[in-house]
């Protein structure tokens, strides 16, 4: 292949400009009614063309009635690695769900 | 309390805990982690820890993949000038818009593998990475486009239903988005070729030919024989792949045997056979010489692709530029009004 320099200057231009273009999480609402869904991400340099974006590559063929995009970075995540500390209250709190109460099987209604 | 770490689509940051420098001992209970993950077939996420070589085939896997879809945009975008009529000229173009945003959803898969995607574009127009060797056979005529739809749409369905439950989430999440959309792909091609073989003796004998030619290449797009397959058994340990190459083709070589009858067209293979013993579809002997040509970049297309790719992307450096600076034009303005109000 061509190693020649006028090529690889324009590649080097082009690259400078998509390095610059942040990436961005798109939500999905599918319909009224419903949640907005992660459906995945993209790149764009501002909040109205990943709108743009978004709606090309995520809702063609009528997913969508709204999305939301949010730079990746300014979601904050829980840890993978702590999830035994971070989610450790729900454990051993069956109490907190309606089967733990087993007594008032057969009323009716309840 | 947990630390905060970058979100799902997020490249892992050199530093992060999962990074390919992480000491010794994390690497002992991530191993463990993920053994127990793949164990219970559930599935891995962009922060987990994994092992740099589940990483790496990953990154090989999903980026191949992209680069697939975006090559694939070429040898049918040939023809949306010469559809035969408005309504199969916007078929072919929603066709190939799908084929580019394919290609988008596996590049943001593979970038949450801490690979970015100008890394992966830079491999592909250099030459320096692989893509599927069917997108470097020539599209000479019309019904070229309904076998496409038909058999390399339906080889690249076999393929993908099973990824969709890809150890990998991301992956696999990319893959259900995908299979939905390849659906209208296999059928659109398949109606191109059923409306060619009942009309004129001459569309018929050209769909016949389109079938002829994409046959074998469409076959090998499952990827060499089992036993010369080296990534393979890796890959379906790791519940990546989850079927061989040879068991998908053969379920395909079956579907083809008795689709091609509805269309009333022949496979130009005389040895297709269900065998009652194994229970499997057999087939013809294919020429694995040609798909290492192909496959190492002596296709009868392959410069002609890369080039084309190349062009395109140098081609588009001013709408990226124009876009960067109407953000900095707008960051700009922003500023002003602020210290005008302050």
């Amino acid at each position: 292949m061509s190693e020649g320099t006028s090529t690889e200057g324009a590649t080097a231009a082009a690259g400078a400009g998509a390095h610059r273009w942040p990436l961005w999480e798109v939500f999905v609402r599918s319909s009224r009614g419903l949640s907005h869904v992660h459906a995945g991400s993209l790149h764009a340099p501002d909040a109205s063309m990943a709108l743009r974006n978004a709606r090309d590559l995520y809702t063609r063929r009528n997913e969508g009635v709204s999305i939301w995009v949010v730079p990746s970075d300014a979601i904050a995540a829980s840890d993978p690695d702590s999830k035994g500390a971070f989610f450790e209250s729900p454990q051993g709190k069956d109490y907190r769900h309606a089967t733990y109460y087993t007594k008032s099987e057969g009323v009716k209604h309840l | 309390m947990a630390r905060i770490v970058q979100p799902a689509g997020q490249p892992a940051p050199t530093n992060a805990p999962n990074a390919p420098d992480a000491p010794a001992s994390n690497d002992a209970a991530g191993q463990a982690n993920f053994d127990a993950i793949i164990a219970k077939d559930s599935r891995v996420e962009p922060k987990d820890w994994m092992p740099e070589a589940y990483r790496r085939s990953l990154v090989r896997q999903i980026s191949q993949h992209a680069h697939s879809e975006i090559i694939g945009m070429q040898p049918e975008a040939n023809w949306i000038t010469r559809a035969p009529s408005l309504k199969r000229k916007s078929i072919l173009m929603a066709k190939v818009q799908d084929e580019a945003g394919h290609g988008l959803y596996l590049y943001s898969a593979a970038e949450t593998l801490g690979t970015t995607r100008d890394d992966m574009m830079d491999a592909l127009v250099a030459g320096k990475a692989r893509y599927s060797s069917i997108f470097n056979y020539p599209t000479v005529t019309w019904a070229d486009m309904g076998a496409i739809g038909w058999m390399v749409d339906g080889a690249a369905i076999c393929n993908q239903v099973p990824l969709c439950r890809a150890s990998y989430g991301p992956y696999g999440r990319a893959m259900v988005r995908v299979c939905k959309e390849e659906s209208f792909h296999q059928r659109q091609g398949f109606e191109i070729l059923l409306e060619l073989a009942h009309g004129t003796p001459e569309q018929k004998a050209m769909a016949q030919d389109a079938v002829n030619r994409w046959y074998a290449p469409s076959l090998m797009m499952f990827g060499p024989p089992d036993d010369d397959s080296p990534n393979s058994k890796q890959s379906m340990a790791w519940n990546i792949k989850r079927f061989s190459n040879d068991e998908l083709r053969s379920r395909f070589v079956g579907m083809l045997a008795e689709q091609v009858k509805v269309l009333g067209l022949t496979l130009p293979d005389s040895e297709i056979r269900f065998n009652e013993d194994t229970k499997k579809w057999e087939y013809g002997p294919l020429d694995w010489e040609e798909f290492k040509e192909v496959l190492a970049g002596r296709g009868p297309c392959n410069a002609q692709r890369l080039e084309r790719r190349r062009s395109a992307h140098e081609d588009g450096a001013w709408v990226r530029e124009a876009a960067a600076a109407y953000h900095d034009k707008q960051l700009a303005k922003q500023a002003a009004e602020q210290k005008a109000a302050a």
